[in-house]
């Protein structure tokens, strides 16, 4: 039996805490490099168009300057991804303003950036396309149906229909974009970066770079925030850093300003979602219908994969026979989307819950009963064909919000205080109930083969290895906590190797919510190998630093090190078919349900938050603080999301590229939040978790709506909920 | 130009252009990175230092305005083998997740603790609404506040003993 | 992080004498006190080359002092400085009130009440309150000291009548004979904190005995390319008791004195809308 008390379930702290409070720890451009120059970015002016000449101005000393353009690539001129349809740096044409085109580098980062303004590009301008309604260029097609939905909706009793408008989402991390590259004498190009996904960007490296594995080294700097703003992205900077680094012969920073990292890098994918939905009376699900198209800018980067996400989550969380989900995402001449926490989800969700806000309004039914009425539970199946078997906790989250929040007395309550025209504010309450899928969709993972290691050395010293990135998540914490626990060492016993693609395995992107439960699963793999193998030697749960080394020092010999590592092995019971898209698309689903009770200023529109009562299922809770702080945190984004940022496009590209602009949540427009978790442990996660970083993401918009009607009686069915919006709602018949 | 002031209670000075930002002075010439850029606008607080004890955004201030004035960063505050009091209290709420926002933070809070502030949620939040946070939510960030204020933290670096 | 410091001057006078005579040879530089704004453009390297007038520590004009029938406040006088001063609370509370929401702490500390007013943004939170107490700028060149009232000052977005080698030396407020019966100060921004305004209220009344109105002061700010006081509406209710149809004119008559238009905060309708509401909740509501 283990001698050191339980780690998993317990608040430790912060492994990194100490150098992030006492600004010690380091982020890219902490790092004082040696004969560093650093680099800016020419960008294109245009939305479209042939790219005719580049010149650079005679006059300007450019002699002082490393200037870097398509044709010193080494390799291939794109951003390898899904498709290989990105230029590192655009040629002959460009595809979306903000499109980087030439890169110069000088010893004054203020020198670097006023050369810019002496390069003249002539284009041939094109005329762009904004609309997605309107591009014919399709990059990738969903088309999902169980039974009969046209005869479902015949058949039904009631039938409500809607049309929901998704906008830009601004990451918004508060360390922008940056990396720095540099070329070792054996000729290896080596990137630190600020980054969630390093092996993303060796494989990119590769590519523009034509080298061997062996000669591409990717380093996570301590990372300031990623939200998948980090995930893809950094395969672009790392080699325009690499790019200006091999031509100069010193080491290249690229950090991005505030302006240029809104208005350059990916966001969120818009999207239109038309939704018909059909009941019973008594409110049963008969049918859904969905429509979802998305914007992906002008570069495939990752909307396959958001559109399937999106595509899977389009339903909710409920029990519907008959269902029929068509979603394509096409091109535009704007900058790429990309990843932000949701991934899909969030957009779809909105629409899933906003149509049963209309169903329960329709039918005269509680939207709660209406809820209970249709949730999922162990032995549904989606209409992906997937069943669910266990750690189905969508009716426990339900019922602990709707109890927490005291949901029937405070919906009582904002009704009668709208009766009285006196009052100063309308009030309401809404809740969202959603699901979110835990690791990558369908054969994803299998695809990965992700893999984690824990070496204990000759020395007694324990280190975990893999790629998955800490950015505040707390992936470092965890991985201590799991893999201490299974040998019943001390926390502070355990190290956890920096992401350096010279020293960890591949684990996959820290993404997709997949971190705890697929990493940390492999990792508790490898430590329950290696305790049975200290087991074997007779030295199980050596407690102390000492016991450990001797331990070690019987188990490795004259080895420096032993090695144990895990590799991704499908559940048995996981089946997925790629070409009819049906099976088993998440291993394990989360569930969470938000209530939100909120007050409208008659005079100004203005939405003050009164109260955020969220409950979930992300089965077992390694990190209780931890685990709060992600809901917490993703509930604000979600409440920005929902009530405040608004990315505004004019002529292809951010116009509000900026804090001062774009205006996300401070910590007076936050409201404290009542967070709760429900028992549902997932038998085949790490001490029973499943994920958390994404759930919190697509409750808070569809409950906020919810409010808004039950406050406004109208309707809100595009984001974000401005007092402009609310205003015009008002203006328009009470639905 | 020669600029001479105080940082974290020593005598410095910069030798340069007066237009050089506080906030570049403190990270490359005199060693101090712990103080982050953000923005460039003033907005995210990222930047926050103490000046002559009140919390300012150093990305907006030339050096020049800094002459014979004292200014106080992030290290001041402890060091990771000894967390000042505020510091142990962030630790112990969890109020810091990536990091990037937390000297900021830990900088107004402690001019906040040094002024008296009190333990109330809405004074607090008050007072930080000009450091952004993307990662947490303001929820732990407060608690922590809170916690210190309560246990009588100044926010002040520990003594040597 | 664009601005390049080698290729910038600083000139630092000790005194306004001397601060006065470098403007008057070096008319281009930029006089900076505590930055707030000028450094964000400078950020941007949109100020590149230029000369910079460092006005920050000139001691005379920083500070809060009562003069015979008016309260004085140097250029220098911070927002902080500003909502804690006894005198700014007691007497000019939509001043001070003004003063807490303009930006974070950070930018309360720093920004000045001469640089706001130098900066003439359409949006300044503090302009409302300043036309509602009437204000004078009192400026200072080579060629002598001048006042001008607030709302001449302003000529337009960001623009102001300062002549070249001109400097703001402080803001002059009278104080009033007797205190309002209401008094409102309402800023509607883009979210709870630190944001621009996309309208700012300032509102003053005062009633006679008999419950008719002796004087309204109503200002917007954002909702032109100045800020506005609502000279129609004030003109129409003096003399005239607040029964629900002539708060109901005055409040028709907002959209005679202001241009609202959309921008990337908000909308024309939505600020014409709102700023009648304000107007009316401020005839309407006993206080």
């Amino acid at each position: 039996m283990p001698a050191v008390s339980k780690l998993v379930g317990r608040n430790a702290p912060r492994r990194e805490g100490p150098e992030k409070l006492c600004g010690v720890a380091k982020y890219v451009d902490d790092y004082a490099l040696r004969g560093c120059l650093f680099g800016a970015t020419l960008r294109s002016t245009i939305a479209r168009g042939r790219i005719r000449s580049v010149v650079l101005d005679p006059a300007f000393p450019w002699h002082e300057y490393v200037v870097a353009t398509a044709d010193d690539i080494p390799g291939a001129n794109y951003v390898a991804l899904i498709e290989n349809d990105q230029p590192l740096l655009a040629k002959d044409r460009v595809r979306h303003l903000q499109e980087p085109i030439l890169l110069v580098a000088h010893s004054v980062r203020a020198k670097a950036y006023a050369a810019l303004a002496h390069v003249r590009v002539e284009y041939e301008a094109e005329a762009p396309l904004f609309d997605p309604e309107q591009s014919q260029a399709v990059f990738k097609t969903f088309h999902i149906a169980r039974g009969d939905v046209e005869a479902a909706l015949a058949g039904a009793d009631v039938i409500v229909e809607g049309e929901y408008r998704l906008p830009h989402q601004e990451q918004a991390y508060i360390e922008t974009n940056g990396a720095a590259a540099w070329f070792e004498k054996d000729g290896t190009l080596v990137t630190l970066g600020s980054l969630q996904c390093p092996h993303y960007v060796v494989k990119a490296l590769k590519a523009s770079f034509a080298l061997p594995e062996e000669k591409v080294r990717v380093i996570q700097a301590v990372t300031g925030g990623g939200f998948g703003g980090k995930e893809e992205y950094p395969n672009v900077i790392c080699a325009h850093a690499g790019l200006l680094a091999r031509k100069a012969g010193r080491p290249v920073k690229i950090i991005y300003d505030r302006h240029e990292d809104m208005a350059a890098t990916t966001k969120r994918h818009p999207a239109v979602i038309r939704f018909r939905s059909g009941a019973t009376r008594d409110g049963r699900l008969v049918a859904q219908d969905v429509e979802i198209l998305m914007d992906g800018g002008a570069y495939v980067t990752l909307s396959p994969v958001v559109l399937s996400r999106g595509t899977l989550h389009a339903t909710g969380p409920y029990d519907c026979p008959d269902v029929r989900i068509r979603s394509r995402v096409v091109m535009t001449n704007t900058p790429p989307n990309g990843a932000f926490r949701g991934f899909g989800a969030p957009q779809t969700l909105f629409a899933a819950e906003m149509q049963m806000e209309r169903l329960a309004h329709k039918l005269g039914l509680d939207p709660i009963a209406l809820r209970r009425k249709n949730a999922v539970q162990a032995g549904s199946t989606l209409p992906v064909g997937q069943t669910l078997r266990e750690s189905v906790g969508a009716r426990q989250a339900l019922e602990a919000c709707v109890k927490r929040s005291g949901y029937a007395r405070r919906a009582r309550e904002c009704t009668r205080w709208n009766r009285s025209p006196k009052r100063p504010s309308w009030r309401g309450i809404g809740l969202a109930l959603v699901h979110h899928g835990a690791g990558f969709t369908g054969s994803g993972e299998l695809y990965l083969g992700s893999r984690a290691a824990v070496t204990l050395t000759r020395e007694g010293e324990l280190r975990v290895l893999s790629g998955s990135t800490e950015f505040g998540q707390g992936t470092t914490t965890l991985f201590s906590q799991i893999v201490a626990e299974t040998l019943g060492v001390p926390l502070e016993l355990v190290t956890v190797e920096t992401p350096d693609t010279a020293r960890v395995p591949n684990s996959g992107p820290t993404v997709a919510s997949r971190t705890c439960m697929m990493v940390g699963r492999l990792l508790r793999e490898a430590a329950l190998e290696l305790r049975a193998a200290l087991s074997a030697i007779g030295s199980p749960f050596p407690a102390t630093p000492s016991a450990l080394k001797a331990a070690a020092r019987k188990l490795c010999g004259d080895a420096p090190a032993k090695r144990f590592e895990a590799v991704y092995r499908k559940p048995d019971w996981v089946s997925w078919d790629d070409k009819s898209y049906t099976g088993d698309a998440y291993e394990a689903y989360s569930y969470g349900a938000m209530a939100v009770e909120l007050e409208i200023d008659k005079a100004t529109f203005e939405t003050g938050i009164r109260g955020v009562w969220i409950a979930a299922d992300i089965g077992g809770v390694i990190h209780p603080l931890f685990a709060e702080g992600q809901v917490i945190g993703g509930a604000t984004q979600g409440l920005g999301y929902a009530l405040l940022e608004s990315v505004l496009y004019e002529g292809g590209v951010m116009k509000n590229a900026r804090f001062t602009d774009y205006t996300i949540p401070t910590a007076l427009d936050t409201p404290r939040m009542d967070v709760a978790f429900v028992p549902s442990p997932y038998s085949l996660g790490p001490f029973g978790a499943k994920g958390v970083g994404e759930l919190p993401m697509d409750f808070p918009a569809p409950a906020v709506a919810a409010a808004v009607r039950h406050a406004t009686a109208r309707f809100v069915d595009a984001l974000p909920i401005t007092p402009e919006r609310i205003a015009s709602a008002l203006s328009k018949d009470a639905a | 130009m020669r600029t001479r002031f105080t940082v974290n209670g020593k005598a410095r000075s910069f030798s340069g252009s007066g237009m050089k930002r506080l906030l570049d002075v403190l990270r490359e010439d005199l060693e101090l990175p712990g103080t982050k850029e953000g923005c460039g606008e003033g907005e995210c607080g990222a930047c926050t230092v103490l000046l002559d004890g009140q919390a300012v955004v150093s990305c907006l201030i030339p050096i020049a305005q800094v002459a014979g004035r004292r200014v106080a960063t992030v290290e001041s505050l402890g060091r990771p083998d000894r967390l000042g009091t505020l510091q142990e209290a962030f630790l112990a709420e969890g109020a810091a997740q990536c990091g990037i926002c937390t000297p900021g933070m830990l900088m107004t809070a402690a001019a906040y603790l040094r002024r008296g502030g009190r333990a109330d949620d809405g004074a607090i939040r008050r007072e930080l609404a000009g450091n952004l946070c993307r990662c947490t939510g303001y929820q732990h960030i407060v608690s922590a506040v809170q916690k210190a204020a309560r246990r009588g933290s100044a926010g002040r670096p520990r003594k040597r003993a | 992080m664009r601005g390049d410091a080698e290729a910038a001057g600083v000139l630092r006078p000790r005194t306004p004498a001397e601060a006065v005579r470098l403007f008057q040879k070096h008319k281009d530089a930029l006089p900076i006190a505590g930055g707030t704004d000028l450094m964000v453009a400078w950020n941007a390297g949109g100020l590149a080359g230029r000369t910079f007038l460092d006005v920050s520590s000139l001691r005379a004009w920083s500070g809060i002092r009562q003069a015979k029938h008016a309260l004085i406040l140097g250029s220098l006088a911070t927002h902080t400085e500003l909502q804690r001063h006894p005198l700014v609370l007691r007497r000019f509370p939509l001043l001070a009130q003004a003063c807490a929401t303009v930006g974070g702490v950070q930018i309360q500390n720093r920004g000045t009440i001469g640089g706001n007013v130098a900066n003439a943004s359409p949006a300044g939170d503090t302009f409302p309150p300043l036309a509602v107490y009437a204000a004078t700028v009192a400026l200072v060149s080579a060629g002598g000291p001048r006042q001008v009232p607030l709302l001449e000052f302003f000529t337009g977005p960001k623009r102001t009548c300062l002549a070249p080698g001109e400097l703001v030396e402080s803001v002059r407020i009278p104080l009033p004979a007797r205190p309002p019966q209401r008094a409102i100060f309402r800023k509607v921004g883009t979210r709870a904190a630190q944001a621009i305004s996309k309208t700012v209220a300032a509102g003053l009344l005062w009633l006679k005995r008999d419950g008719t109105v002796e004087e309204l002061r109503f200002a917007l700010g954002s909702m032109a390319p100045t800020v506005r006081r609502l000279r129609s509406a004030e003109a129409f209710v003096q003399g005239r008791r607040l029964t629900p149809a002539v708060v109901r004119e005055a409040v028709a008559l907002v959209s005679d004195d202001v241009a609202p238009i959309d921008d990337v905060r908000s909308t024309a309708e939505y600020r014409l809308a709102v700023s009648r509401n304000l107007l009316l909740r401020f005839l309407s509501e006993p206080r």
